[in-house]
């Protein structure tokens, strides 16, 4: 298999070029915005004038943080929701509803569980109108293509994970799409599947087996994209703009050791930093304006951990990301997430692709418990502006008690109910570890730990 | 290979029957004949009811069953086909979602029996003189006892489909009518088949009350089940009730076993699940059928125009708008919707105030509340006695798989079995002993629902992790503790599940159980249920509109009250897993 590829992949290549001088474009992004209502009635803007063209013949990958508006940004092009402004054209035609052309691979596989598979590949098919002769043609076809033969008359649920997807894949490529949209298609799976699906779809695609003309795909994982993708377009959060292009002319099969691969998924990681540390100057500036700072939720656990990982040796206090991604298995996204946490609090630095500890990070790593809960409380209340609010309001109040219900409104204000949520989650955990205040689940209630 | 499996069998090979065509092929034409024969008996004049009233010898027994059972299936067929269309209608369009939800919940707590006495005028004009207006009424009796919970359940199916399956539908260009039968059906299923056979059970209760009605002056006996356990019980007849028991006991063995185990082992493929389970519901008779092969050549045809049918490009309100905000236009449409709304709903209350302002005062609206407290202090204090008595029980069972096992369908079965059948022996014991009847007449309205909440708890207990268990084990909570803290939280949401529909089922009981009768002997507990009973005897519509007004409105407020936030709380909280 391998071999074959690289015979055919020289052959492609040549293809490949000839169509993107041609410039024939496939699906055209002109300054589409998207926002969703937030719980305070107003509109939380999630993509903000996205340009993106795509052409006959290339694979692009779309890389971003969580929440960034990847998914939102294919559900639009996939025609499942409207652009909030903008114009979104595929083959030409402004895009009203699933066009024609366009097929979709998802997370969660969302295959038919009372289908089999054969008739979950040919329901496309049947939605088309296809006589039922050519439908199985064609669906035996596909099902052969990716590799589940045998597995025609079996169900969903008798599947492992991989074949699951290989099921998505021969659904999506049965209709003869011209645009594949593919969401983090490979991240449900563990990482031996994943890859074995990933090189033979790159194989597929190299040979020029596939029926499509152009891949468009969501990952968190950037060794995917660079192993994958013609184009990795990097997204930038809060809200979603295209902040980078990178163009990744390495042949296929590409080798995850060679030095130039290395390199680009260093210099991705790279923009991606880049692009969080504009954050910084406004937690600098006057606290208060800040108490709509989003936080993810990381266990208080994970982060003490991470600072004595990062403390000892061989990071000695100062980490390259990618490896220390690869040395706890943790994709890009997950890394980047514990990062800006500990960056938030002030206990680390991100910066160029690197995480290095601050002095308080260093400090942190040596203490006993106790210190350290200390520490972590001071840093919260200087650091989290709305932990800083909480613990003032709870102060002030006679009753020493406040209701979530306050807080959340305010954090509304500023964000929408699923990440004042997620804040409130994230406050409540590391309030509780700091033994800052304590949160009655049953009565949604705030109240400080030992009133003084 | 299983390539073969998912072709159609050769023609030459199809038309070779085997053993289990002969078989199959024997009970399909049974059934057919039987039908037909039943049907056959619908369409004769009225006045030959009169002619040949209901005889006791039971060699009459296996029609009267016949007929009854097919009332019942024909019941259930119509609640299917109403559920599809007022849950599709409810779940696809918000307007009309905003009244056919609300108006299903009230629907739900209108006790059955007064329906009947609305319905029965109307249908006897609809077919004057012939039997065919009685059984309708009968039929839509029962109907309305099975109807509402299977829509709920479809509603609610409908509204949590899963999002990836409805963006993958929608991005493979499914029609809204092939959605509908490729993706909300099958979901909805499970949830389907299970109500379906609640409703079934639910059903007898009502079908014995049913088929002797009496509305003021019009008396319509039906040849059925029901008439004949009735006059069994007037002319004191033990024996007779003894053979209706048994033919019960066989109709319900017959129709579980030739047709809702079959269902749900076909059904089973429906479940969303992403993993298999370890053991699949099997059904004997699904098997018989699936060894057959030119029965199964003669569904091929059945199964083509299901298929063309499910694939027909009808446009239908499709399940998400590809809309970023709804325009002015829609407002306004929204306001004159409203506007419909609420003028109908004002001119309808006014008219009932009108008619019941004639001839009720408010005193009577008193008494009836009054009447409908005496009732509710009953149901909550049967359902606590019940609760006492089967949760323990329960749980004892439920934590033998075994056992379990084995009882659970038994359960099933006195759930299904109409209580009203065991009312002549607490009669009789009351009138012996010169008891209460306001106390003692009680019990008979949980007799048969509280079954719901023993074989909720079975499964409750049946399903608590083993692990659970063991921690409880290790750590040595014992007595008291060990209820508190360890089984009881985790059994509470299929409890409450059970209770609330045992609480239902009480209710709607009341109507028979506060009235009981053997031979000349007729107890009466005061009650809503004797009220509405006695004024539907009497033929006085006003005092059962009013019953019927403030059995709903007490219903309602209960459910709204008590259960829904406790279930509520058990799914937030309590849920394992
Ligand atoms: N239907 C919706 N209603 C309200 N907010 C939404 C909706 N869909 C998405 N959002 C919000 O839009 C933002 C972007 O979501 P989106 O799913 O596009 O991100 P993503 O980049 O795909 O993230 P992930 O990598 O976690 O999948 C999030 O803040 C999310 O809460
Ligand atoms: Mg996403």
């Amino acid at each position: 298999m391998l071999s074959a590829s690289v015979v055919f992949a020289s052959a492609d290549q040549e293809k490949l070029m000839l169509e993107l001088t041609t410039q024939t474009s496939l699906l055209d992004i002109r300054g589409v915005c998207r926002s969703f209502p937030k719980g305070s009635g107003e509109e939380l803007l999630v993509l903000e004038k996205v340009d993106l063209t795509i052409h006959s013949g290339e694979i692009v990958g779309l890389l971003g943080r969580s929440g960034s508006g990847k998914s939102t940004l294919l559900r639009i092009i996939a025609g499942l929701i409207a652009p909030s402004s903008g114009n979104a054209k595929c083959r030409g035609e402004t895009i009203v509803g699933p066009p024609n052309g366009v097929s979709m691979v998802f997370q969660s596989f969302a295959l038919f569980p009372w289908l089999t598979v054969l008739q979950n590949v040919e329901l496309g098919l049947e939605a088309l109108g296809i006589d039922s002769t050519e439908r199985r043609t064609r669906a035996l076809a596909a099902i052969d293509l990716i590799g589940l033969d045998g597995f025609e008359s079996a169900y969903p649920k008798e599947l492992s994970g991989g074949m699951r997807q290989r099921v998505g894949f021969a659904r999506a490529l049965v209709v003869h799409p011209d645009l594949l949209l593919m969401d983090e298609p490979f991240s449900a799976l563990d990482v031996l599947t994943a890859e074995t699906l990933r090189t033979d779809l790159v194989d597929l695609w190299v040979e020029g087996r596939l029926p499509i003309k152009s891949v468009l795909m969501v990952t968190h994982n950037i060794e995917e994209a660079v192993l994958m993708c013609d184009r990795i377009i990097v997204f930038s959060s809060n809200p979603g703009r295209v902040a980078a292009e990178i163009k990744v002319d390495l042949p296929h099969p590409r080798n995850r050791l060679d030095p130039t691969f290395r390199q680009l998924v260093d210099s991705v990681y790279a923009r991606m930093t880049q692009r969080a540390e504009p954050k910084m100057p406004t937690l600098d500036g006057i606290p208060g304006t800040s108490v709509g700072m989003v936080l993810d939720h990381v266990s208080s656990n994970v982060l003490s951990g991470l600072i004595e990982t990062l403390a000892g040796p061989p990071y000695n206090g100062h980490a390259d990301l990618p490896v220390l991604a690869g040395h706890l298995q943790l994709e890009a996204d997950e890394i980047f997430h514990l990062g800006e946490a500990l960056q938030v609090l002030r206990f680390a630095q991100l910066s160029e692709g690197d995480l290095m500890l601050t002095d308080a990070g260093k400090r942190f790593a040596h203490l006993e418990t106790d210190a350290r809960k200390k520490l972590f409380a001071e840093h919260l209340i200087n650091y989290v502006p709305v932990m800083g609010l909480i613990h003032r309001v709870l102060d002030e109040r006679p009753s020493h008690t406040a209701p979530a219900a306050r807080f959340r409104n305010e954090l509304e204000d500023y964000m929408s109910e699923n990440y004042a949520d997620e804040t409130l989650k994230t406050i409540v955990s590391w309030g509780r570890y700091a033994e800052l205040f304590a949160y009655d689940e049953q009565s949604e209630l705030f109240s400080l730990e030992n009133p003084h | 290979m299983a390539l073969q499996d998912i072709r159609a069998p050769t023609l030459g090979q199809a038309l070779r029957p085997n053993i289990w065509d002969g078989v199959a092929f024997v009970l399909v034409i049974g059934a057919l004949v039987l039908i037909v024969y039943g049907g056959e008996q619908t369409v004769v004049p009225l006045s030959t009811l009169d002619a040949a009233p209901v005889s006791l010898d039971p060699a009459n027994l296996p029609l009267y069953a016949l007929r009854t059972t097919m009332r019942m299936m024909l019941a259930i067929v119509c609640s299917i086909v109403f559920t599809f269309i007022y849950a599709a209608l409810a779940a696809k369009s918000r307007r009309a979602g905003m009244v056919l939800i609300p108006l299903l919940d009230i629907l739900q707590s209108v006790p059955i029996l007064g329906f009947l006495t609305f319905t029965v005028v109307f249908f006897m004009n609809l077919f004057p003189g012939r039997v065919l207006g009685a059984e309708l009424a009968c039929v839509f009796a029962i109907f309305t006892s099975q109807a509402w919970n299977m829509t709920f359940s479809m509603y609610q199916s409908m509204r949590n489909v899963p999002k990836d399956l409805e963006e993958a539908s929608q991005s493979f260009h499914l029609s809204g009518w092939q959605r509908f039968w490729r993706l909300d059906v099958p979901f909805a299923m499970p949830g389907l088949i299970w109500n379906t056979m609640m409703s079934m059970s639910g059903g007898w209760f009502f079908v014995v009350a049913s088929e002797a009605i009496t509305v003021g002056d019009t008396t319509v006996t039906l040849p059925g089940i029901g008439p004949y356990v009735a006059m069994a019980i007037k002319e004191q007849n033990l024996p007779a009730i003894s053979y209706a028991m048994l033919t019960m006991f066989l109709v319900i063995l017959a129709y579980d076993q030739l047709l809702f185990r079959p269902v749900v082992a076909w059904a089973d493929k429906f479940r969303f699940e992403q993993t298999a389970s370890a053991s699949a519901p099997t059904s004997w008779m699904l098997d018989l059928f699936r060894r057959t092969r030119a029965l199964r050549a003669l569904t091929y045809p059945f199964a083509t125009l299901n298929k063309a049918v499910s694939n027909l490009h009808i446009a239908l309100p499709g399940g998400l708008k590809m809309r970023a905000r709804s325009g002015p236009s829609s407002l306004i449409v929204d306001a004159v919707w409203f506007a419909v709304i609420f003028t109908g709903t004002g001119y309808a209350a006014w008219k009932v105030f009108a008619y019941l302002s004639t001839t009720l005062s408010p005193s009577d609206v008193f008494s009836a509340v009054g009447y409908g407290f005496i009732t509710l202090a009953r149901v909550i204090v049967l359902i606590a006695l019940a609760t006492l008595i089967w949760v323990p029980v329960g749980v004892w069972i439920g934590l033998r798989p075994k056992l379990a096992e084995r009882i659970q369908p038994l359960a099933q079965f006195l759930a299904a079995f109409p209580a009203n059948l065991a009312f002549p022996v607490f009669v009789v014991i009351i009138v012996r002993y010169g008891l209460n009847p306001n106390l003692w007449l009680s019990p008979l309205m949980i007799l048969g629902t509280q079954w719901y909440i023993l074989f909720n708890v079975i499964a409750g207990a049946s399903a608590f992790p083993t692990d659970l268990r063991e921690a409880a084990g290790s750590l040595h909570l014992k007595g008291w503790r060990w209820w508190t803290k360890v089984i009881l939280p985790g059994i509470f949401p299929y409890y409450i599940t059970g209770a609330i529909t045992a609480s239902g089922g009480s209710w709607n009981a009341s109507i028979v159980a506060e009235v009981a009768s053997w031979g000349d002997t007729h107890l009466m507990a005061s009650g809503l249920g004797a009220y509405i009973a006695t004024a539907t005897e009497a033929g006085d519509f006003p005092r059962v509109v009013l019953g019927i007004a403030v059995m709903c409105i007490l219903v309602t407020l209960f459910n709204r009250l008590l259960w829904r936030p406790l279930y509520a709380f058990g799914e937030r909280r309590l849920r394992l897993g």
